[in-house]
């Protein structure tokens, strides 16, 4: 079964594929197949498939991917508006 | 503990130790020193030994609890419980380390969050397997938000291995995480910061068993997350009751508000116009929480506060054409506006629910679709408030 589509252009991931050592983490850490390796180098296939988790980003040992990571949920947006200070999912369990 | 100080009775699928041949109720010892099975082992003043618990085993002279692998008829309440949202910030288990099955110093090292449902979960996928489950402190999250939090974090991860004295439990270096948990982990700093190199599993824990059987290798079905109908409807309860607070408040006003008339307020319209007002309301609610969830691959548009919109107005035309007649216009178009912003508003936050949305997208839709929200409720108010007149 396939994952709905999320709104496009909008992802902050970046990829500086000069500083890529090819160690292949991102392309194992990403959830939704957004990262592939591409002539022994991280290349990013599906930009509008990520979700800003930030797992790529901090598991890459040096850092040639950044994201502004965040959780995709409208309470969270919500509170960091109210109060703000960054988006904050206090709903628990399963957000 | 109370008074049974002999092992519950065999029960092989349940219990942790097979059932002895002899027949007799007592597992065998667990080492040559362990005491029988659970039996008082852990029974001291203050102490609640966990049901899961079903014996123990010692390594590195630590006595470390053996867990079923079978959930109970509690576990299960349990998780319908939290389903409904009911006590979920203390579902959770204490940090450290537990075994499955008869690990050795060569078993594999599962780690995973203190909610006790993902907890259970875990060990119910591993059923028939030997392993180590280091449980760290993740305030009883769930091991996806407290990446996304920073409690599932590197941090954490190498102060349990190192509470625990992993190093002594197991020969090899190698911690088995699960794949939601990397937001919160950098797994070349746990190696430099323990000694133990991160390997990410699947992200189900059902993949677990198949992924360790083929020497730590993940298909990329295991890698990839999914929002299959079962794992949307699961979680629209709970989005329910965190509003409930929300719809009393909402409820208590639209009586209120439905007095109001030609006569300043009168009780009888309080009633049925009020009554009309919650009814829909609750009809917008449903199909905003549950109804869109649902249908959510289907329904057209990438935005969740346009999707709620869209089912909201289709619901809203097909009460509307029932009730037209004994509505009158300004009411049926009241009607109609309702539900499909009261939706659209419902659909919105199940964003939080869902598995493929980003924050950026989120806020991105927001910023269009509250304006939009917030003018058509206006407009719905105004036509049920003419009406009364």
């Amino acid at each position: 079964m396939t994952t709905p589509r999320y709104i496009e252009n909008v992802a902050s991931l970046k990829l500086d594929k000069d500083r890529c050592i090819g160690c292949d983490l991102c392309t194992v850490v990403c959830p939704h197949g957004v990262l592939v390796m591409k002539e022994r180098k991280a290349d990013i296939a599906d930009l509008d498939a990520c979700i800003e988790c930030g797992a790529c980003a901090i598991n890459c040992p040096v850092e040639a991917l950044t994201v502004k990571k965040g959780v995709g949920c409208a309470s969270a947006i919500i509170n960091g508006w109210l109060t703000g200070e960054e988006p904050n999912c206090e709903c628990g369990g399963s957000c | 503990m109370s008074k049974n100080s002999s092992c519950p009775p065999p029960e092989p699928e349940t219990s942790c130790c097979p059932p002895n041949k002899d027949g007799t109720e007592c597992c065998p010892p667990a080492q040559s020193t362990g005491p029988c099975c659970a039996e008082v082992a852990d029974d001291r003043p203050g102490y609640k030994l966990w049901p899961f618990v079903c014996g123990w085993t010692t390594a590195s002279g630590q006595q470390i609890p053996k867990v079923a692998t079978r959930l109970t008829a509690t576990d299960i309440a349990g998780r319908w419980l939290m389903r409904w949202g009911f006590g979920r910030t203390r579902y959770s288990i204490a940090p450290g380390l537990y075994a499955i099955g008869t690990p050795s110093g060569d078993s594999p090292v599962l780690v995973t969050a203190n909610y006790k449902m993902t907890f259970d979960i875990l060990r119910r996928d591993m059923y028939g397997h030997d392993a180590w489950i280091l449980v760290i402190d993740t305030k009883g999250i769930n091991v996806w938000c407290a990446a996304g939090k920073g409690t599932f974090s590197t941090d954490e991860i190498v102060r349990q291995v190192k509470r625990v004295k992993l190093q002594d439990v197991v020969k090899h270096r190698t911690l088995i995480l699960p794949q939601l948990g990397a937001p919160g982990v950098a797994a070349h700093e746990v190696a430099k910061a323990c000694g133990f190199k991160v390997v990410y599993g699947p992200v189900r824990s059902s993949d677990l068993p198949e992924f360790i059987d083929t020497g730590n290798k993940a298909t990329p079905q295991m890698r990839r997350v999914t929002f299959g109908l079962v794992d949307r409807l699961v979680l629209t309860p709970v989005e329910l009751v965190h509003m409930w607070k929300h719809i009393l408040y909402s409820i208590a006003a639209l009586f209120l508000v439905g007095g109001i008339g030609p006569e300043i307020f009168s009780l009888s319209a309080a009633w049925s116009r009020g009554g009309a007002a919650v009814a829909t309301g609750m009809m917008a609610l449903l199909t905003g929480a549950v109804v869109t969830p649902i249908l959510l691959p289907w329904v057209p548009g990438r935005a969740f506060a346009q999707k709620g919109a869209i089912t909201g107005l289709a619901i809203g035309l097909a009460a509307a054409l029932i009730f037209a007649d004994t509505l009158g216009w300004l009411n049926t178009l009241a009607l109609i506006i309702a539900t499909a912003t009261i939706s659209s508003w419902c659909a919105m936050h199940f964003t939080g629910s869902s598995t493929f949305t980003s924050p950026s997208g989120v806020e991105k839709e927001m910023r269009r679709a509250i304006p939009a929200q917030a003018a058509a409720l206006l407009v719905g108010a105004l036509c049920w408030l003419a009406a009364a007149f």
